[in-house]
């Protein structure tokens, strides 16, 4: 792609971590040889990495690389095992995210860590609450944050409670929280795994905002165009090694992509194929395996038809908050629905029931009925941290089964060995601690957990999130590949071209209703977009094509 | 399909291999790491403690063929807390706590005891089988009880189980009529003062608690499934796991255990006061779950952990008499030594110790500019 808004900076030209004139910027923050080891586990060799002042810095590598290591090493979180943390020129060591926080490090972890329980205002300023003698001044905290919000355009009410939102808008929340605090350095890990691309554009219209005013940002993201789009300078990690630091202007995606993998980007490109070609085969109609008739819930989805055959992939396109989510959930069974019937699964299973009030009492009855769904809030919905990644691969299988019949150890061992190569998840190893992995590596686990069950109904909410462009592209082949061999799939992703890449047929939705249902025959993005900014647009009427 | 991603593409310098660098770690880091070494060594520090007050602390001696000393005598006593904390390690476990142990055990020796006193044969070891199946089934009914509150409507167990604690003594007052109930029945009183294979039956019993406990939650998959919905309950719901059944179950298995625990306790002293019996059990059998390592956040659970813990808290009241604290300090010296043993269980605590007392890291990798 372009790189179009990558600044001249200075020093662009000298790319490498060469010398630097003299008359350069210093760097606000500066890590030297960093180290750390967990257990067995190098999860950082001697990384090094400057941050300068008004710069976006992109740190880039595959999921397990250490990006999150390296940001808890900066902020305190981790304690260091060897290297030195200059920030501002003078050598510091964290005691804790608190204390990197007062340096003027202001931090958005991959994995939002807010408290469900207070108000989104409370969480925004949370240790720093206006006060009137003592007291919080919870007038002049909503109103703050209320103007933080609207700043980042999040149509968020701050006196709402955090949990009630979907965990984007937490996502959101938190970003707030970390840009409104007057801060030297900005770090983002991951923030976008979960936005649509309006959300996206609003931040990065602050995150410019704020280079200018000096701040060095730190931006990680497996969205390569966002990261041309935004950042200045990148460095490259590779299992837990410095592959390299770079000005993005220099770099072209291919090299980066090769930079962080270590291989061609020429075998992505062809699965990628791979993965339309058999996205395309025609489903040959049959009985459904999916039967949903005026299916809603009091506030969360007004009533909503929707059909689905074996073997066909099914993407829900709509911007946060459309209702998607909310529609995935009683799909399954995740929230009870309370108008409209729902037949699900085999043919055999599902005659229960007086007709026309079938519906899923909980995700057992669906799971029951060979329904699966990962969802979309991986740490607060799919990860069982304490438990071993194994544990958590079988668990849900393991729960089908009832907890007389414990599945036999060389059966456990074959699962879970088979789906740690298919998804190639680091560390390759079944007694790991789920809660030690990287973002991207359980989300490959919950992805396995749902896979071992075999299921005829898979619910996909943002599988991808967090998961690098090589992996991407290999769990939407898998996802391709299981639709050809009969699975029904259900795919929620708020990127749309992901979206678009593997569904047969596209459902569209805004407002928390359905708004459009078609063919995904040469559908395009600006299609869809079009769908959802228009007027309530039932009818398919192809539009011109754009030139 | 997946196994494409793969090809052996030549790469620069740095590893091919998918996993991190190993670092090894010596076995001692290793041994020391492991969650049952600081309960054990507390126990052998206590032991050590009256070792030293009084010599022959240690000595076993064999008359009728049965042991008798002190360490028997902790034994012994370590089995109504053993007991009650097994169950109260799995309830834990769930994210949960059952205040209401106390009274449940209290509710058991007062049923047990006015049945066998009720008896028209009150010496027969018969009646003494039913009075027992007769509380334990009482108690299995308050397990449900506790159980349907904090799974099917979800107060939180705390409160749950403060209702049958309080209520609890109030029943047991109601079963003896308010009187201190002495029963004469061998068999029964046979459950604390005999002896089976040189051990006090007490023990003996409890170890058999134990031991099937265990056996049932590792040999099957329900330890890790309790496991599941301590540490994450949505996530596991989400997953297909039945956690309102299986909270629900632990409640039962907590009132059925402290039901065993209230029986031992009433056939050592072959009476029930419904005021003192069981008094602060549930305290003792939190404090010996905690100090097994078993964390009050729910999740992952030790029942070796709870053994040791409750040989300690056990070794503990035996110190507190044989070392010569004053009455009036027992509490204090309790409370100071469960705190020693819970800060040397916490990672943190640990970590702060270790830095303090390492030498400062010097930085490395200096010699680069
Ligand atoms: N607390 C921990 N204990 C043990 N291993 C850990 C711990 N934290 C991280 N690791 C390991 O360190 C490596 C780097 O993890 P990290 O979370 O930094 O990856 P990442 O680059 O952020 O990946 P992702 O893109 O998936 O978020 C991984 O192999 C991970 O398993
Ligand atoms: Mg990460």
């Amino acid at each position: 792609m372009t790189q179009t808004e990558a600044p001249v900076l200075p020093d662009a030209t000298t790319a490498t971590s060469a010398g630097r004139p003299a008359d350069a910027p210093v760097p606000v923050v500066e890590m030297r040889d960093i180290s750390i080891t967990f257990g067995a586990v190098k999860a950082l060799s001697e990384v090094s990495v400057r941050l300068y002042p008004g710069e976006v810095h992109a740190l880039m590598g595959e999921n397990g690389a250490g990006k999150s290591t390296l940001i808890k090493a900066l902020t305190g979180v981790y304690s260091i095992d060897g290297g030195t943390v200059l920030v501002g020129g003078e050598q510091r060591s964290f005691g804790s995210p608190a204390a990197a926080q007062d340096a003027g490090i202001s931090t958005v972890y991959q994995e939002v860590n807010l408290v469900p329980n207070l108000t989104v205002a409370e969480n925004m300023m949370l240790g720093r609450e206006p006060r009137i003698a003592g007291a919080i001044n919870t007038f002049a905290m909503n109103r703050r944050a209320a103007a933080v919000l609207q700043r980042l355009g999040i149509d968020v009410d701050p006196r709402s409670v955090l949990g009630s939102h979907p965990i984007a808008v937490q996502q959101l929340v938190a970003i707030a929280r970390a840009v409104d605090v007057d801060a030297r350095v900005l770090i983002l890990d991951e923030p976008t795994s979960s936005l649509d691309s309006d959300e996206v554009a609003k931040l990065f219209d602050v995150m410019r905002h704020l280079r200018e005013k000096g701040v060095a940002i730190v931006f990680v993201s497996h969205f390569l165009d966002q990261v041309y789009e935004i950042s200045d300078r990148m460095t490259i990690l590779r299992n837990g090694r410095l592959v390299e630091e770079r000005m993005v202007a220099d770099t072209s995606q291919l090299e980066l992509v090769q930079l962080m993998i270590g291989r061609d980007l020429e075998v992505l490109e062809r699965l990628d194929r791979d993965a339309a070609a058999a996205a395309e085969e025609p489903a040959e109609p049959a009985v459904p395996v999916l039967t949903a008739v005026g299916l809603g819930r009091k506030g969360t989805l007004e009533a909503t038809d929707l059909e689905l055959f074996p073997g066909e992939v099914i993407g829900i396109a709509g911007l946060l908050g459309s209702g998607r989510t909310e529609l995935a959930r009683l799909l399954f069974g995740a929230d009870t629905a309370d108008r409209g019937s729902l037949e699900v699964g085999s043919a055999t299973g599902r005659r229960s029931g007086r007709p026309g009030r079938r519906r899923l009492r909980s995700p057992r009855h669906a799971i029951d009925r060979k329904v699966a769904f990962s969802s979309e809030d991986r740490k607060g919905e799919g990860v069982i941290g304490d438990l071993t990644v194994a544990d958590n691969m079988l668990l849900a299988l393991q729960a089908s089964r009832g907890w007389l019949r414990p599945i036999p150890q060389a059966v456990r061992t074959q699962l879970v060995d088979q789906y740690i190569k298919a998804l190639d998840i680091r560390p390759a190893d079944p007694h790991a601690l789920m809660r030690n992995l990287s973002g991207g590596n359980q989300q490959k686990v919950l992805l396995a957990r749902w896979l071992i069950t075999e299921p005829e109904l898979l619910i996909l909410d943002e599988p991808t999130r967090g998961i690098d462009i090589g992996a991407k592209t290999q769990i939407q082949a898998l996802v391709a590949d299981l639709a050809a061999q009969g699975m029904s799939v259900v795919f929620i992703s708020a990127e749309l071209e992901e979206v678009l890449r593997l569904s047969d047929r596209l459902v569209v939705m805004r407002d928390r209703r359905k708004i459009a249902e078609r063919p995904n025959d040469g559908v395009s993005v600006s299609d869809v977009l079009e769908i959802i900014a228009g007027p309530q647009a039932t009818t398919t009427e192809k539009e011109e094509t754009r030139g | 399909m997946a196994d494409t991603l793969k090809p052996p593409t030549e790469v620069p310098q740095t590893s091919d291999d998918p996993t991190q660098l190993v670092v090894r770690r010596g076995p001692l880091a290793a041994a020391l790491s492991h969650q049952l070494v600081w309960p054990v060594v507390a126990l052998v520090v206590l032991l050590a403690v009256n070792v030293a007050a009084d010599p022959g602390f240690l000595a076993i001696r064999i008359q009728d063929g049965h042991l008798f000393g002190n360490l028997v005598d902790i034994l012994r006593n370590s089995a109504p807390v053993l007991v009650v904390a097994i169950g109260m390690t799995l309830v834990i476990a769930t994210r949960g706590i059952d205040l209401s142990v106390g009274a449940v055990a209290a509710i058991a020796g007062a049923i047990a005891c006015t049945t066998l006193v009720d008896s028209a044969s009150q010496g027969a070891a018969a009646t003494a089988i039913i009075a027992c199946t007769y509380a334990l089934a009482v108690c299995v009914l308050l397990g449900l009880w506790n159980g349907f509150l904090v799974s099917v409507v979800g107060i939180q167990p705390i409160i749950a189980t403060l209702v049958l604690m309080v209520a609890g003594r109030g029943l047991a007052m109601l079963v003896t009529d308010g009187q201190i109930t002495t029963v004469n029945n061998d068999f029964f009183s046979g459950m604390a003062s005999g002896f089976v294979l040189t051990l006090p039956i007490a023990f003996v019993l409890a170890v058999g608690v134990y031991a099937l406990t265990a056996l049932i939650t590792r040999r099957t998959a329900l330890g890790m499934l309790i496991e599941a919905v301590g540490i994450n309950p949505e996530a596991s719901r989400l997953a297909g796991v039945r956690s309102r059944t299986i909270i629900w179950t632990v409640y039962v298995f907590a009132g059925l255990c402290a039901g065993v625990a209230g029986l031992v306790i009433a056939a050592n002293t072959n009476s029930v006061n419904a005021n003192s019996l069981g008094l602060w059990i549930e305290l003792d059998a939190i404090l010996a779950v905690v100090i097994g390592g078993t964390s009050l956040a729910g999740g992952r659970f030790s029942l070796t952990g709870t053994l040791v813990g409750a040989i300690f808290i056990a070794t503990l009241a035996r110190t507190i008499a044989s070392i010569g604290i004053p009455p009036e300090a027992n509490y204090l010296f309790k409370a100071i030594v469960v705190v020693v043993v819970c800060l040397l269980q916490s990672p943190q605590a640990r970590g702060a110790l270790r830095a303090h007392l390492a030498p400062a890291r010097s930085p490395k990798g200096g010699a680069r500019a």
